[in-house]
């Protein structure tokens, strides 16, 4: 009996037959994974500048209770931290939809992250320029705000771009806990079009078309925000 | 596809190469005469057949295998199989019953025999007590959770209505931790996965709502064995009759037998 070309190269037929079927499923992924970053990244970042003043500069009451929450984030799983909001949480009371815990656990996580990147760049801040803001009469938080922060955002934009691209693909996780995002839609054509091969290459393309717009996206945002040295 | 041809090609030549003259001979008065019941039974399926803690076979198919030996007044003799081989086993007179899980197909009953039905093997939707659903109509607007890509989730997209909204999740044990944290109201899922939720003796506990696809399980015999047919069939009757069966049900499933069984 002859054997089967099964898995011979150049023998396999693409069928793309489905898109016609199943576009709007990734549009909705599209939609979700979008939703997911954009929160994700606002909100972890802001969280992210918040722990890296702790750190740098906070009162010292808070810096253990940051530096845990840090390291715990830091040495665990994504996907742990993922079931432990969705699957964990409810035992203790709240009950979030698959959408809120994605939300929560990516903000958590990129907050972790982007705090320890944040940190360095205040950290390599030359002490002359707090001297500097404090001979102008400004406050603390005006020396921090004016002539700290922006300029650390600034010297790590590229580092904290590298950390959102990340967290981004990472979110592809979040199909497991049923968050109908990029890779649900593929998985879920996967298992009704048994067209394994089509359905990852079409959200591969997707997510490398997300990647590359979300990279230029950060750099146009750090452009605005850093107007006079534009980040190169 | 391939591996399918090759065992109906192997499986017909096993039968009409000889074996056939063995499966002719009097089954029934064979057992007898042996003083032992061979019993092809699964090891690797719970709750039908597993390997207990001092590593003899248990489950829901190991009692019903040590029910009927006991009312043909023979010992049992359990021969661990798996889903492959356990027609196989059969029709080459290794063993005299499947009782193996054992789902009924033309393609099967071409080359076996089936006794009637002695387990219930069944997907449907479960929910807790005051979850009230009698029909796919009545999931309007309710969440249910499913496991992607399973029979159920495939059948449920179709019956449930549009505003149904249905959680996909990765595997059985997504699905069942999404139950059982409140993520989902009610799951579609197979009876056995429901026993194995309230094995754990959950707060939620999942009861049978409706059913979305049956399958109940028969007793494999050689064919044209008339004499031990009947005999099985009649056993199988008395257990359903005097409540032993339901009792096997209960301790294996946590539910009691389908009353259309």
């Amino acid at each position: 009996m002859p054997l089967p070309n099964r898995g011979a190269p150049l023998n396999y037929q693409f069928e793309f037959g489905w898109l016609a079927e199943y576009y709007p499923q990734i549009v909705k992924g599209i939609g979700i994974t979008i939703e997911l970053i954009a929160v994700g990244a606002v909100a972890g970042i802001s969280l992210g500048i918040f722990c890296a003043w702790v750190r740098a500069l906070g009162p010292a009451w808070l810096k253990p209770i940051v530096a845990l929450y840090v390291e715990l984030i830091r040495n665990t799983p994504f996907l742990i931290q993922l079931f432990f909001i969705f699957f964990g949480l409810p035992s203790l009371g709240p009950q979030l939809s698959e959408l809120q815990a994605a939300n929560i656990a990516m903000v958590v996580n990129l907050g972790a992250y982007s705090c320890e990147i944040i940190r360095a760049g205040i950290q390599a801040t030359p002490k002359g320029q707090f001297e500097a803001g404090a001979s102008l009469a400004m406050t603390r938080f005006e020396t921090f705000r004016h002539v700290v922060l922006v300029p650390s955002l600034q010297r790590i934009w590229p580092a904290l771009s590298s950390q959102v691209v990340i967290v981004m693909l990472g979110s592809a996780v979040v199909s497991q806990i049923a968050a109908e995002d990029l890779t649900f839609a593929a998985n879920f054509i996967q298992s009704r079009t048994f067209r394994a091969f089509e359905a990852y290459i079409v959200s591969t393309a997707v997510y490398l078309a997300l990647a590359v717009l979300l990279r230029q996206v950060l750099a146009i945002v750090g452009g605005l925000i850093f107007p006079r040295r534009a980040a190169r | 596809m391939l591996k399918r041809r090759l065992f109906v090609a192997i499986a017909a030549l096993a039968a009409t190469v000889g074996f056939g003259s063995v499966a002719q001979a009097d089954a029934l008065g064979d057992i007898a005469a042996r003083g032992a019941l061979r019993v092809a039974v699964p090891q690797d399926f719970p709750p039908f057949g597993s390997v207990g803690p001092d590593m003899a076979p248990v489950g829901y198919d190991i009692d019903m295998a040590n029910l009927i030996a006991e009312k043909l007044g023979v010992k049992v003799e359990l021969v661990p199989v798996t889903s492959a081989n356990r027609i196989p086993y059969l029709q080459t007179n290794k063993v005299d019953l499947v009782i193996s899980s054992l789902g009924k197909n033309p393609e099967r009953e071409k080359v076996i025999d089936f006794s009637t039905a002695y387990a219930p093997f069944f997907n449907g939707v479960f929910g807790p007590a005051e979850f009230a659903a009698a029909k796919p109509e009545e999931l309007a607007g309710k969440v249910v959770g499913v496991t992607r890509g399973a029979v159920e989730d495939l059948e449920l997209t179709k019956i449930a209505p549009t505003d149904t909204v249905i959680k996909r999740y990765e595997d059985n044990n997504g699905t069942i931790s999404a139950f059982l944290s409140g993520q989902v109201e009610a799951v579609a899922t197979g009876n056995v996965v429901a026993a194995a939720i309230l094995a754990k003796n959950p707060p939620k506990r999942p009861e049978l709502k409706f059913l979305i696809k049956n399958s109940p399980c028969y007793i494999g015999l050689s064919k044209e064995q008339p004499a031990l047919l009947e005999k099985v069939n009649g056993i199988i009757a008395a257990a359903k009759a005097d409540g032993s069966l339901n009792a096997i049900s209960q301790k294996w499933l946590g539910a009691d037998l389908p009353a259309d069984l």
